[in-house]
Order: structure tokens, then C-alpha cells, then sequence
């Protein structure tokens, strides 16, 4: 049995949830591929190269798959699964774009968001924003999966495999890239940071919501998240909400401020390993989940926490 | 300008579903039901290029039809949209779970017959939680798809669409006929009116059947078990930001 990975890089460099991937496919108990389709991505397809168990990297280059498009995807994936069982894709935007078309070229019903993997056909997952898991049995010929990368453990840089190359879609697509607004940012990305300050309602603007959080999460070197609530208020963009509707983190520390834990919310949160929670609402439901819970006002406790953090030496 | 919008009735948004003590699946008996917030926001988004407003001139959309597929009730989820300002409804009837392949394969069915210009859906179904059916049915059309939409701005035969991905926006220009699936920040829905509630009963519903489309709804996937999520523990409650820091240090995340 075999199984392809689909790798995510920004052409330099492979991500970690690679990794992570990579050891979800393991699970499986069968030989794992990994590819890297861009452009100019050797850097990226080598990097791929040293994870560890990787049986081989294929690497596809072109112009075509410069922002890994769902379209030109689906005509590099669907060929290539008749040597292989499955196709597992990370749970990041460009890996939930492209599986389901490529399920659907395939005519297989996806198993998407996939916490475990219990051998070659057995998978779990969460429902209703994590409120119900799921094990369910896949016995379709092919399998298309999209992992959940926050659940698996990231496989190891110490390999060195071969990379093999092939060639990318031709074209023409019926979509086009026009341009990107990415955030600019010293912090860590959301999903790969090991901590994150994140900011709700509670803090009633914009404003407020980076006036108060950004000092604590460079203090903390953390990355800046948001709740929904605060999204859709206008307060952060929507690249900052954690949760079911948003990104799945689960970093070493999360400090949760003005967040009343509306159940969405902690889908996204609730595997971070120490949850801190700040809210003058002692009833909220953060509390519940939260490790360590101070019930006070946002607006003295912030900064007080500042002042015991620099005496802590950070 | 034709535009095709899929609705689907789920547990309401306000609600937490209950874990059945034999592990064979979730309780929703008695909880209120509601549209899919995300399929909500993709009406609201169809009503406005027809009305005019969110950036969309008056009457770019010239109708607009809204598909549900699922038991009976779902003709209220249909209600609701047509409410919202949809002109009329399909219900192609199906009992049990149909899951986003075969509610793809069912679409297109829709799709051959309707011919819209463009397909509106939710990004995802806040019970399933898939996100699959708008790619699925883009895959099996062969048309250009922009999923995680935050702005389209329509534009002859084609529609510039603005996409939340990891880490900020990409802009993409597909051709029409495509499909869009929307995000949280596209629009911010309306409640329907009492009057809109009211002319929406008079509105037409066609009632399908999957057959009527040659689409097998069995599930592919079995699930053989279903449990409640590990709890996490309520930790302690701290009286000062200083005695935080202090457990922070002995819980060695700082």
C-alpha cells in the first residue's frame, strides 16, 4: 500500500504540518510519498526530501501551480492516484480547496478533518464543531483524506530521499490569481506558534483589540489570535479566529482574553496544552476548559500581568 | 444572470448536539433547526446582486433559485431564503444522511437543468463540518471555483472574487459559470421581514427526488462509532495576575 502526501510549502520551504501529515500517513502502515508541486520550488521539494520515512518526494514545477490553485491541483493529483490508495492533504486553505475536487474526479466521498488514524481504513474525526467524534470506516478503493495537522506529532528532519520530477498541468484554467494581501508580520504564523494571545468581544474595538494584545504577545513571543465574535465585530481579520469556522491551534500556552468560550471557540483551542483565561465574567464557559482562570477586568489585568511578566524576566 | 444557491438545514448555530449514550450517533430530536449560517450569507450575497447593494449593481442576478436537499422539513430552510428575498425553491427530498458527493452529483443534476451563471453555497455545513460540497460539485462541472469568499465583485463573464487563505487575501478572476463558496465576512445577513416572511409562503417550491437525477444517495463512509470529546479538566482560579505568572513558571510554559 501507498499513500501520497501533499505538501505544504511556500516554494522555499516545507511547512511543518507537513511533517505532521507525513506521520498520519505512517499511521496508515503504508510507503509515503510526498509532493511538492510550485514553482521554483527545488529548495522546498529538497527540504521535503529529509522528513523522515519519506519512501520519495515527487516535485512538480511550474507556472501553472506558482499558488497551488485548486484547478491545476486536480489535474496534477487525479492522474497520479492510480499508483496510489490514498491522497492525504493538510487542513490548511489550500489543502481544503483542492481535496474535494480531486475526491470528486475520483468519485470518493472525502474524510475530511481527520484527528486519528486508526490503520489503513479506519479514521476520526470531530462533527459539530468538535462536540461529537466520529470513527468511521472507509472502504472505498481509493481514499481521500484531509488531516488535521494540530493532532499528529510532526515526523523528524533526519531523512534523505530522492526527489523525482514531473511535470506540471499545461493549462489553460478558468481561474486566474490576480494578487495577495498577505498580513505582515514578525509574530508566528497562528497554527505553527507555541503560544498565542487571543482577544474577544470583551474588548469592544479594534483599537483596544491591538492596543492590548499585541505588547503581551511579543512580550510572550506569541502569536495573536481571535474569537468569532471578535472577527465578526471587525475588531481582527478573519486570518486571527480560532475555532471551528477559523484555524485549529494547539500551542503550549494560550491565554484567552475577554473570550467568553462559546463553543465554537474551544473547538479550535481546547487540545493547547496550559489554557489561561481573563474575563470579569466568572460564569463564562472559558472557565470551564481554562487552566488557570483570573476573574477580573481585561483593562487592569493586562497590564498588571505585563509588569509580573517583566519582573519574570521576559 | 441566473444564481443557483444550495441551502442546507442544520442544527441551529445556538444549540449543542447531544451524544447518544449507545455511541450510534447524535440526538437532535426536539432542538430547533435552522439554515447553515454560511448558506445564509450566500442568499443574502445572491438577493443583493439582484436588489443592488453590497457592491453589486441592481439586477446583476435576475433570479435567483435556492436548492435544499433533505427530508421534508427542509422546505422551511427553503422558506427562509425565499424570505431573505430568493425567488423560488427545489427540494429534492432525500431522508438520512446524503453526503457532500452525492449532494454534488445531485447539484449538478440541478444545474443541468436550471443552467445558472452562477452557484452560490456555504463554505461548509456547521454540522458535518465537511467543507467539500462547493469544490466537489466545481470538480464534477469542470467549472473555476473561488472558495472562502470575502468580496465578489462581478464583472461580464467574469467575477473578481477575494478569498480568505492562511495568513491574509488572494484574489482570483474565474470565469462564469463557477462556483463560489462564501465566508463569515462576505455580508452580514438580513432578517426577513414579516411582509418578506409572508409573500415567501406564496413563493414556488418544485419537489424532487435524487432518483429524478440518476444519484445513488448510500453514504460511502460508515460510521461505526460516535462519542462525546475528551473533557478537559477546570483548572484553578487565580486571585492575581502575579500568582498567574508564578503558575505559569512552575507549569514550565514560560
Amino acid at each position: 500500500m501507498a499513500v501520497l502526501v501533499i505538501a505544504e510549502h511556500d516554494n522555499t520551504s516545507v511547512k511543518d504540518m507537513t511533517n505532521k501529515v507525513v506521520t498520519a500517513a505512517k499511521a496508515m502502515g503504508a510507503e509515503v510519498d510526498v509532493l511538492v508541486a510550485g514553482s521554483n520550488a527545488g529548495s522546498a521539494a529538497a527540504a521535503a526530501a529529509k522528513i523522515d520515512g519519506v519512501r520519495k518526494v515527487l516535485h512538480a514545477d511550474g507556472a501553472t501551480l506558482a499558488k497551488q490553485m485548486a484547478e491545476p491541483l486536480e489535474a496534477l493529483i487525479v492522474p497520479l492516484m492510480s499508483g496510489y490508495d490514498a491522497v492525504l492533504f493538510p487542513a490548511s486553505t489550500t489543502g481544503k480547496n483542492a481535496a474535494p475536487r480531486v475526491a470528486a474526479k475520483l468519485d470518493v466521498m472525502q474524510v475530511s478533518g481527520v484527528i486519528g488514524v486508526e490503520g489503513a481504513d479506519t479514521f476520526v474525526r470531530p462533527i459539530y464543531a468538535g462536540n461529537a467524534i466520529i470513527t468511521v470506516k472507509d472502504e472505498q478503493s481509493k481514499k481521500v483524506l484531509v488531516v488535521q495537522p494540530t493532532a499528529f506529532k510532526a515526523a523528524g528532519n533526519g531523512g534523505s530521499t530522492s526527489v523525482e520530477t514531473i511535470a506540471a498541468p499545461a493549462g489553460p484554467f478558468k481561474s486566474a490569481f490576480v494578487s495577495e494581501e498577505m498580513a505582515k508580520s514578525d509574530r508566528p504564523e497562528l497554527t505553527a506558534a507555541k503560544r498565542i494571545v487571543s482577544g474577544g468581544r470583551a474588548l469592544g474595538s479594534s483599537e483596544e483589540f491591538h492596543k492590548v494584545l499585541e505588547p503581551l504577545a511579543d512580550k510572550l513571543g506569541a502569536a495573536v489570535g481571535a474569537s468569532r465574535a471578535a472577527v465578526d465585530a471587525g475588531y481582527a481579520p478573519n486570518d486571527y479566529q480560532v475555532g471551528q469556522t477559523g484555524k485549529v491551534v494547539a500551542p503550549e500556552l494560550y491565554v484567552a482574553i475577554g473570550i467568553s468560550g462559546a463553543i465554537q471557540h474551544l473547538a479550535g483551542m481546547k487540545d493547547s496544552k496550559v489554557i489561561v483565561a481573563i474575563n470579569k465574567d466568572e460564569d463564562a464557559p472559558i472557565f470551564q476548559v481554562a487552566d488557570y482562570g483570573l476573574v477580573a477586568d481585561y483593562k487592569t489585568a493586562v497590564p498588571e500581568l505585563m509588569e509580573e511578566l517583566t519582573k519574570a524576566g521576559l | 444572470m441566473k444564481v443557483l444557491v444550495p441551502v442546507k438545514r442544520v442544527l441551529d448555530y445556538n444549540l449543542k448536539v447531544r451524544v447518544k449514550p449507545d455511541g450510534s450517533g447524535v440526538d437532535l430530536s426536539n432542538l430547533k433547526m435552522s439554515i447553515n449560517p454560511f448558506c445564509e450569507i450566500a442568499i443574502e450575497e445572491a438577493v443583493r446582486m439582484k436588489e443592488g447593494g453590497g457592491g453589486h449593481a441592481k439586477d446583476s442576478a435576475t433570479e435567483v433559485v435556492a436548492v435544499s436537499i433533505g427530508p421534508e422539513q427542509s422546505q422551511e430552510t427553503l422558506r427562509n431564503a425565499l424570505a431573505i428575498g430568493a425567488d423560488r425553491g427545489i427540494l429534492v427530498k432525500a431522508d438520512g444522511e446524503v453526503e457532500p458527493l452525492a449532494v454534488a452529483k445531485i447539484l449538478k443534476g440541478v444545474i443541468d437543468a436550471e443552467k445558472p451563471d452562477l452557484v452560490i453555497l456555504g463554505k461548509q455545513a456547521i454540522d458535518d463540518d465537511n467543507n467539500a460540497t462547493a469544490q466537489m460539485l466545481a470538480a464534477l462541472l469542470d467549472w473555476p471555483q473561488a472558495t472562502f469568499a470575502s468580496k465578489i465583485v462581478l464583472a461580464g463573464s467574469k467575477a473578481t472574487v477575494t478569498r480568505e487563505v492562511d495568513g491574509g487575501l488572494q484574489t482570483l478572476d474565474i470565469d462564469l459559470p463557477a462556483i463560489i463558496s462564501t465566508d463569515l465576512r462576505l455580508n452580514e445577513p438580513r432578517y426577513a421581514s414579516l411582509p418578506n416572511i409572508m409573500k415567501a409562503k406564496k413563493k414556488p417550491i418544485d419537489v424532487k427526488a435524487p432518483s429524478d437525477y440518476g444519484v445513488d444517495t448510500a453514504p460511502r463512509l460508515k460510521t461505526i462509532k460516535t462519542t462525546e470529546p475528551g473533557k478537559r479538566q477546570a483548572g484553578i482560579k487565580v486571585k492575581t495576575p502575579a500568582e498567574l505568572v508564578g503558575k505559569l513558571k512552575e507549569a514550565g510554559v514560560i
